[in-house]
């Protein structure tokens, strides 16, 4: 298959490697300083950086400034896009931002509850959903026009991605509903994190059944647990996270001070067995500020050096 | 129907600040339904704010109507000879009746006794939840007849999102994900292959974006 986009990500799927991504969130605050560093700490270690958008709806940088500076430092940006607080007109008006500064991926979603962040009181906006949100940017790039069908001039060259959490529910739904993604125009996933690893490859059959590990790079996602504590709140408080009850054992079974490298050491083995499974075209490491272990989880899984493309 | 709640009187009383005659005035129609606005709350309106006005040692007529409906000029007429006896009048209807009832009587303060909720349906005896929010252009017919921009909270066209948990909403236990429900839906009736169908961009401009909204039918007009 040949690149649709200059995107770095999409040479090195397309090139038939393992492609490794990781992801940072922007401050709570204008100091963009801590931010660049964690993105150089991981520089040498992945193929491309995703900008989280406002996660769990707490009010921060936005993803499109800080995709810019990572772009402009020569680094490869992942724009995550939300459409809780933007409508279509605002969409577009940042996609072609972002493209103006030749920024080559990006992650469509829906966005978490405004409830769960500092603006409960706060409106949103909804207009269009996530998979609109892409069927949105594929029209914009490939027949270079707006959702109003006036023309573009220069569309986006934006490599597409969407979310998928095969732990939701109901997981039956969980395969056809990334069909469906892949119908709007997703061209690669980034999952949630698995820690679930039998779950997740049941999951996979059904993907690959359909063919649609063919259709999509699919990359899988992990989460180092930095402590048992963490692994607890995971499981009971986040939504759609599936923690099995072994993991968390596992990390409370080692005292507190080594409970941060039993973590690094678990997310290492999620890598490894994932690897093996048909279909998984990469990964997606999420370590929530604790970017700095990423460059060692990805030795550690046998996913350096990356491959040096353009 | 219009589902509303009662204001905390506390909200409503500085509103009456000088006033000697208030009338309180109910609706026979949707607010009676739900136990917001009907003959029975304004009679509990009316004798808490007497108690107060007394406790206060202010003299304040306070009166009682209950009109068939307030959204109707026709039953409105029916205040034309006694609305001129008060100072200020708390009505009990929806949002629509109070504003009707103000467009009817220019000069007469009005001021809403309930706050209006929703459109929706009781569940049980004391429960009340939302079912359509008036969007202009109903999806039903795609959706197994639950409707995802009503009773999804981030109305997704194309659901359910990540955050669906055994059936809830990621707002919580005490909210049904309604993709969950329409899917269950469509199981039942054997349609399951629907859910792969993309709803497409959804025209907003029949929904509240499109600014005030009226429907008029020629054929009906007099």
């Amino acid at each position: 298959m040949n690149a649709k986009t200059p995107s770095r990500l999409e040479k090195i799927l397309r090139a038939g490697h393992l492609a490794v991504t990781s992801e940072c969130g922007p401050p709570r605050g204008s100091a963009i300083g801590h931010l660049v560093e964690k993105a150089e700490t991981i520089r040498h270690h992945v193929d491309a950086i995703n900008i989280t958008d406002n996660q769990t709806s707490v009010c921060r940088l936005c993803s499109l400034a800080a995709c810019i500076r990572l772009k402009l430092l020569g680094l490869e940006p992942v724009l995550q896009m939300v459409v809780r607080d933007r409508n279509r007109i605002a969409l577009q008006s940042d996609i072609l931002g972002a493209a103006s500064f030749d920024i080559h991926n990006i992650l469509c979603l829906s966005g978490d509850h405004q409830r769960f962040g500092d603006h409960a009181q706060g409106q949103n906006v909804f207009d269009l959903d996530s998979m609109q949100l892409l069927q949105t940017v594929r029209r914009m790039r490939d027949e270079g026009k707006f959702l109003g069908g006036d023309p573009i001039d220069r569309p986006p060259a934006m490599f597409v991605g969407a979310a998928e959490n095969p732990f939701a529910d109901p997981f039956e739904i969980r395969v056809p509903r990334l069909a469906k993604k892949i119908a709007a125009g997703a061209e690669f996933i980034q999952t949630q994190c698995i820690y679930n690893v039998e779950r997740f490859e049941r999951w996979m059959q059904g993907v690959r059944d359909r063919g649609l590990h063919e259709q999509a790079f699919i990359l899988a996602g992990v989460t180092p647990l930095k402590s048992a504590g963490m692994a607890r709140y995971m499981k009971n408080k986040v939504p759609g996270m599936d923690v099995p009850d072994e993991v968390v054992k596992r990390m409370a079974s080692v005292p507190k001070d080594r409970q941060a490298e039993e973590g690094i050491r678990l997310c290492v083995e999620t890598i490894q067995r994932l690897k093996e499974v048909p279909g998984i075209a990469g990964f997606h490491i999420m370590a929530i500020e604790w970017e700095e272990r990423v460059p060692e989880i990805v030795e550690r899984a046998g996913l350096a050096p990356r491959p040096a493309l353009c | 129907m219009i589902v509303a709640e009662r204001k905390p009187i506390e909200e409503i009383l500085p509103w009456l600040e000088g006033a000697r005659s208030v009338l309180v005035l109910g609706c026979n129609e949707c607010v009676t339904v739900c136990e917001a606005g009907g003959k029975k709350e304004v009679g509990m309106l009316a004798s808490a704010l007497r108690l107060l006005f007394a406790k206060e040692g202010r003299e304040v007529n306070v009166g009682e109507r209950t009109l068939e409906r307030q959204c109707d000029p026709e039953y409105l007429d029916e205040l034309r000879d006694t609305i001129d006896a008060y100072d200020a009048v708390v009505s009990l209807a929806c949002g629509v009746g109070i504003q009707f009832t103000a467009e009817r009587y220019p000069s007469k303060p009005v001021y809403p006794g309930v706050n209006t909720c929703f459109m929706g349906a009781a569940l049980e005896r004391g429960v009340w939840a939302e079912r359509c929010q008036g969007c202009g252009q109903c999806l039903l017919a795609l959706t197994g007849a639950v409707c995802p921009v009503a009773r999804c909270a981030k109305r997704l066209l194309n659901g359910p999102c990540g955050g669906s948990s055994a059936g809830k909403c990621e707002l919580g236990p005490e909210v049904d994900c309604a993709w969950q429900l329409i899917i269950d839906r469509l199981k039942a009736l054997g349609r399951m292959e629907d859910y792969e169908r993309l709803i497409p961009v959804k025209d907003w401009s029949k929904d509240r974006a499109g600014g005030p909204r009226k429907v008029v039918r020629e054929d009906v007009r007099s």
